[in-house]
């Protein structure tokens, strides 16, 4: 137990978090409240009128194919992205790890596409596989290999899940080396002395030792693949082709943004919030546990 | 069950910093054989060595008749037991003990044995489930003494074990190493900066300093007959006291020598120094009683002197007294610190 602070003074600790709480209610809280009203609204066409009809939404929010595909979507995008973004950021981390000389040029070099916006990650994906002009399409074409993102909704997937993860490896690969670098090196020492292989250590070793920053990035990247993509997508596929590439918080904008459907965007904005608390609370409570060795 | 023998054996790093200069050491079957030096002089880096866990440069490390330079640490037969431990903290007890055995291909129930033997014989055997975070210091370095003895290894390695144990469970532990390694007789080579743990473990005891070795012997040796200045400050506590030779009241000086020495224990108060021995008018500048004995913090010739009396001392700061030291008591060194024997 660390040794309690008590301040003298009744207000100043109130004025301190003020501004944090202000931008949490401006920012957080109160869109969250409107979402909910929101979501049990239903407007006429030319936004006159909305009248409360309670879950309505809900209810043909969950009965929607398309609402139901967007959920397929986001599971099979998040899950891609945060494995391939998690495999190669720990392969790169490992490789970097070992090496000697110029190490830090290197771990500089490989945190730099950190620093590209996702929507411009996104475009940089686009040119490179875009069927007619990408360079990359174009090595594809002469492997043999058919690719055409804008017809094939595999293709499609494939290239989003490219750029969103390529996008946050360099973040990955940060945390990775930090892990790798807390774990102490006479372990490393002791377990070769134990005989155990280079590819043995790393498997009994060194990953499950790095399983707690593995779990924060986990969290971290599922997140990310939730939310933070739209940028990319927007930018790769508008969604398509069909819903191919159309996630939760994609189809949150094309409903609400594009459709105006107000009601079953903000029904769909709340299941998102219900969807992240869940997991959170979830990851937290009952992977966390496990995962700290101390 | 094997020899270790050092042949000239070198480390320099990168930057053509020279660690280890040339050290030769034979060390017999079943021995224990303690490297002791300050910080920096290259001990932990030749036991690294012998490991396989750093390069050798130079000179030759040989197992058993076997010269292993070019083996990796894996295939040297050794185990080693770190400063820190090195448990893995994500395994059991348990299966730290048997993680070795687990890559050698052990069969399962020899696995089993062989952990539960070394866990009855260092007082573990109700342990086994636990992680190395639920255990005490103590327990977490019979653990890795444990790990050491399931391979049953042909040289056991100890790096600094105890240094990270507070100093009544040092001492104990110090007992049961020693115990331990004379009753399962594996040849071991043992690093400390710790005097005290250097002479009373050791079969060999090698005094390092700055990359080469000092003096190698039998522990008690080193003591009486010091080889330098070097060795002479470093074993014993307190340390040898030293003056220039050939003041008041001093013997005639051996041929060459420069140096003078005489250890706290061997030094009288007001007790005739008879034919050939040193009388030195001193005053005292601290007294530091500990119990059995009392240290006295003496100044004579402008030098600092430590004079160690039996029980309670009744000397007060500013006393004056007479330090002397009998003929045979007496060290001598030459200008570059070496031995100057009569």
């Amino acid at each position: 137990m660390s040794p309690r602070v008590v301040f003298p003074n009744k207000i100043l600790p109130y004025l301190l978090v003020a501004p944090q709480l202000a931008i949490t209610i401006v920012f957080f809280y109160w869109p969250a409240s409107q979402a909910l009203r929101q979501s049990m609204l239903k407007e006429d066409p030319f936004g006159l009128r909305s009248r409360f009809v309670w879950f309505d939404n809900f209810e043909r929010v969950l009965t929607d194919p398309n609402y139901l595909n967007s959920v397929k979507v986001t599971v099979v995008f998040s899950v891609s992205t945060a494995f391939a973004s998690m495999a190669l950021a720990l392969l790169l981390a490992v490789m970097a790890d070992r090496v000697i000389r110029a190490k830090g040029f290197y771990r500089t070099m490989l945190i730099w596409p950190y620093a590209v916006a996702p929507a411009i990650a996104g475009m940089l994906w686009l040119f490179l596989f875009n069927p007619s002009i990408g360079s990359l399409a174009i090595g594809l074409r002469w492997l043999g290999i058919p690719w055409d993102p804008l017809l094939n909704g595999s293709n499609a997937m494939i290239l989003v899940v490219a750029a969103a993860a390529w996008k946050q490896i360099s973040y990955n690969f940060l945390f990775f080396v930090a892990g790798l670098q807390a774990i102490p090196k006479t372990l490393i020492e002791a377990a070769a002395i134990d005989g155990a292989g280079e590819t043995k250590r790393f498997w009994t070793i060194i990953f499950p030792l790095l399983a707690p920053t593995t779990f924060f990035l986990l969290v971290i990247n599922t997140t990310y693949a939730f939310f933070d993509t739209f940028g990319i997508i927007h930018a790769v596929t508008g969604g398509g082709p069909g819903k191919a590439t159309e996630t939760m918080v994609y189809k949150v904008y094309s409903d609400g943004a594009l459709n105006q459907l107000l009601g079953a965007s903000a029904a769909q904005s709340v299941i998102l919030m219900v969807i992240v608390i869940g997991l959170t609370a979830v990851q937290f409570r009952y992977v966390e546990r496990k995962v700290h060795y101390g | 069950m094997a020899t270790v023998d050092l042949k000239d054996v070198r480390k320099v790093y990168a930057g053509n910093v020279e660690a280890v200069k040339g050290v030769s050491i034979d060390i017999a079957d079943g021995a224990l054989c303690v490297l002791v030096g300050p910080s920096g002089c290259g001990k932990s880096t030749l036991l690294r060595m012998v490991a396989g866990l750093e390069t050798i440069t130079g000179g030759t490390v040989s197992i058993d008749g076997k010269v292993v330079n070019e083996i990796g640490p894996a295939e040297r037969d050794i185990a080693m037991v770190f400063q820190n431990y090195a448990l893995y903290p994500h395994m059991k007890v348990y299966d730290n003990m048997a993680y070795g055995l687990r890559n050698r291909g052990t069969p399962k129930d020899e696995i089993d044995r062989r952990v539960r033997e070394a866990a009855e014989t260092l007082e573990l055997a109700h342990l086994l489930d636990r992680r190395p975070r639920e255990l005490s210091g103590g327990q977490r370095q019979r653990v890795a003494m444990g790990r050491a003895i399931v391979r049953k290894p042909k040289v056991f390695l100890f790096d600094e074990p105890l240094s990270n144990l507070d100093a009544k469970l040092r001492g104990q532990m110090r007992v049961e190493i020693k115990n331990l390694q004379r009753s399962l007789g594996v040849t071991s080579v043992y690093v400390t900066h710790d005097q005290l743990e250097a002479m009373t473990l050791a079969d060999t005891l090698v005094v390092m300093n700055a990359g080469v070795v000092e003096q190698a012997g039998a522990p008690l040796d080193i003591y009486e007959k010091p080889a330098s200045t070097f060795v002479a400050s470093f074993i014993g506590a307190p340390p040898m006291n030293m003056i220039p030779a050939g003041g008041d009241g001093h013997p005639e000086a051996l041929a060459g020598a420069q140096t003078l020495g005489f250890r706290p224990e061997d030094a009288r108060i007001s007790t005739p120094a008879g034919e050939g021995g040193l009388t030195l008018a001193a005053v005292v500048e601290a007294v530091e009683p500990v119990g059995a004995e009392s240290f006295l913090y003496c100044a004579a010739e402008g030098q600092h002197l430590v004079v160690r009396v039996a029980g309670r001392s009744g000397a007060n700061i500013g006393d004056k007294l007479t330090v002397t030291t009998p003929r045979e008591k007496l060290h001598w060194f030459d200008k570059a610190g070496r031995r100057v024997s009569a």
